[in-house]
């Protein structure tokens, strides 16, 4: 099936050589890194994870895209979201992808990252998170394969397809969890050490998956033969509606944790992102453009009138996917380094090659999305 | 394996009788027979028959007999010196550090008192690992690189890390540190006996775990003038035990659970007065 990547439009070609370019830069960055060490980036003794983790945090959550649309379609028979589905699990293999390449890039020693396969160590979340990540993309690769070989000759899906399904909905669920426990058990990082973190990396996970996601088929619409349908779109941003407001909602309950009980520690990373602390304050103006853009999301899609609308959905749809990159792959990472252990403020500022390197890795998966999607499309038009 | 250890525990017995209350660690070294014969460990690694054994290592800090800056350097120096510490200079981000001086408020993060008298306000404590005896560092360590030895001591195998810092985010002492370059050309003079270490790898205080196995004290106490005191937490006719018995001693963050082997004597009228 994979040859119908390989025959597409000038805009197609122009499009993949365009993404080969910004993986080339990437990769140049990459081997100055690779040679000079993590020096190259901004991260230090104090803020020792960087935009590069971060990535990795917030992309394990878009991956929700897939399961997102597979609850609905195999667990409630939702059929307008039959045709979507395959998108939602294509969209979460290339996150998966992108999670592992930003865990490699930010090793110290990258040759070595075959120990941790060699040394298995169950107490080690980390450990627990490659498990169930790789698992996660075994499994979402295979369905969405094998489903589509099926569609490509006329059958239904085969039978075990749909049981790998049903396994792939608590997994998805295993995966924002085990992710949020690499935070949340940490004696050492107060923002961190939360007992609602997997619920939050649940709820963010459920919103910018599909928004995203809906983003995508909207381009689709545009540019392909494929044109998602009214009542899916609407769905999908109930969904994001949903889960946004929950998002949010955790969020507040923090804040009213640390606020209330003023526990010093436990309030001193919020107070660094609302209003900087120690006459410092790099992350304030993130932090109120994620509550802007958070609100004026939830309100686009909540108010029927402006969800309804296709024009403006796609702006609420970035509006929310926006707010979620921000909360995990900015702040929620770098927030948790605010005070380091003796009570300072030390700030972080990705340097150029580190962001080369994101842009690279980033790259690389709308890569892989961009040949999944059109082998997609190209069974599909070849059997309409 | 067995006997040996029970006689290295009646020597450390004898040792600390003999020592007395008042006489400095410096003597414990000084006594011992200076060829030591070795062997080879269940683990491969060469060991002096001489080793010094312990259930729980651990060290008292005296903050009264750390006055100068002189006090500092010295400590400092002599690790830098014994563990080819690079030197990136006081403001770089990719700074190594094991032993090292901070004010008390950083030192005692959150013990945050104004009423506290100016004198301990100002002091400034030796910091390190705390060799924890619970370390969150060696529970999400995803290949076992960091690890605790059953002498308490916290080490690290640099050929194994993989240099995902997760032990730098659990570690709540700020203890650790991240080799961000190759060390090698920041090394003053290297010390051919110890391990140089290679861009990309956590270290951090070791308690001198390769001088203990060679029979010796760890050399920041050596250099201390007795300002730290090392010894056995599980033998209570130790040195830090009986300093401990009859002082108030801090540890770092006590509330986190770690369980430092470090402890702090603050507020002057050491374990010396
Ligand atoms: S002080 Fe930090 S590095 Fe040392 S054992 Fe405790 S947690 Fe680990």
């Amino acid at each position: 099936m994979l040859e119908k990547a390989l025959s597409g439009s000038r805009r197609y070609w122009a499009w993949i050589v365009f993404l080969l370019l910004l993986i080339l830069v990437g990769f140049l960055a990459y081997m100055r890194q690779f040679e000079i060490g993590l020096g190259v980036t901004g991260m230090s003794r104090d803020v020792s994870w960087g935009l590069y983790i971060a990535q990795f945090t917030f992309l394990v959550g878009v991956a929700a895209s897939a399961v997102m649309v597979a609850i609905p379609y195999y667990l409630h028979d939702y059929k307008r979201f039959k045709d979507i589905v395959i998108y939602g699990e294509f969209l979460a293999v290339s996150c998966v992808v992108m999670c592992i390449l930003f865990i490699f890039v930010d090793l110290g020693q990258p040759m070595r990252i075959m120990n941790v396969i060699l040394h298995p160590t169950p107490h080690s979340m980390m450990f627990w998170d490659m498990c169930v990540l790789f698992g996660y993309l075994l499994l979402n690769f295979i369905i969405g394969w094998t489903s589509l070989g099926a569609e490509r000759k006329g059958f239904p899906h085969p039978h075990w397809v749909k049981v790998l399904a049903y396994i792939a909905i608590p997994w998805a669920v295993s995966i924002h969890t085990v992710t949020a426990f690499l935070y949340s058990g940490l004696p050492a990082r107060s923002f961190w050490l939360s007992a609602i973190m997997a619920a939050r990396f649940l709820a963010s996970a459920f919103a910018a998956g599909p928004a995203l996601l809906v983003i995508f088929l909207l381009i689709l619409r545009k540019v392909s033969s494929f044109k998602v349908g009214k009542e899916a779109l609407q769905a999908l941003a109930k969904i994001v509606a949903y889960a946004m407001i929950a998002n949010v909602f955790f969020f507040l309950l923090e804040v009213f944790t640390a606020f209330y009980s003023r526990i010093p520690e436990d309030m001193a990373a919020f107070q660094y992102l609302f209003w900087g602390l120690d006459g410092k304050h790099s992350l304030v103006p993130f932090m109120w453009s994620a509550a802007v853009l958070a609100l004026l999301g939830i309100a686009l899609l909540v108010i029927p009138r402006t969800r309804k609308n296709e024009v403006i959905l796609p702006f609420a749809m970035a509006a929310v996917y926006l707010a979620a990159w921000i909360d995990k792959g900015v702040n929620l990472i770098l927030a948790g380094f605010v005070p380091n252990p003796f009570g300072q403020v030390i700030q972080y500022a990705p340097t150029a090659t580190e962001i080369m390197i994101v842009i690279g890795v980033y790259a690389i998966g709308l890569l892989i999305l961009t040949v999944l999607y059109k082998v997609v499309l190209g069974v599909r038009e070849e059997r309409a | 394996m067995k006997i040996e250890r029970r006689e290295f525990l009646k020597l450390g017995a004898a040792v600390a009788v003999g020592l007395g209350g008042g006489l400095t660690l410096d003597v414990l070294t000084k006594t011992k027979p200076a060829a030591a014969e070795t062997r080879t460990d269940v683990a491969g690694t060469r060991v002096s028959s001489k080793a010094l054994h312990a259930k729980r290592w651990a060290m008292v800090v005296d903050a009264s007999k750390f006055k100068t800056e002189e006090d500092f350097r010295r400590v400092k120096e002599a690790c830098v010196k014994a563990h080819n510490i690079p030197d990136f200079g006081p403001d770089s981000k990719h700074q190594i550090k094991w032993i090292w001086e901070e004010p008390f408020e950083r030192t005692f993060y959150g013990v945050d008192d104004p009423y506290l008298p100016e004198a301990i306000k100002k002091e400034n404590f030796p910091v390190m690992c705390n060799h924890c005896e619970n370390p969150p560092c060696v529970r999400v360590c995803p290949t076992q690189a960091t690890f605790k030895r059953p002498d308490g001591i916290v080490g690290m195998d640099y050929h194994r890390c993989i240099g995902c810092r997760f032990c730098m985010a659990a570690c709540p002492f700020g203890a650790r540190s991240f080799n961000f370059v190759d060390p090698r050309p920041y090394i003053k003079d290297i010390n051919p006996d110890f391990p140089t270490r290679t861009k990309g790898v956590v270290e951090k205080c070791n308690f001198c775990m390769e001088r203990l196995d060679q029979g010796l004290m760890p050399v920041c106490v050596e250099a201390s003038n007795g300002a730290l005191v090392f010894g056995d937490l599980d033998d209570p006719t130790s040195d830090v035990r009986k300093i401990l018995d009859t002082h108030y001693a801090i540890r770092r963050k006590p509330e986190l659970g770690t369980g430092p082997s470090v402890f702090y004597l603050v507020g002057g009228g050491g374990a010396g007065a």
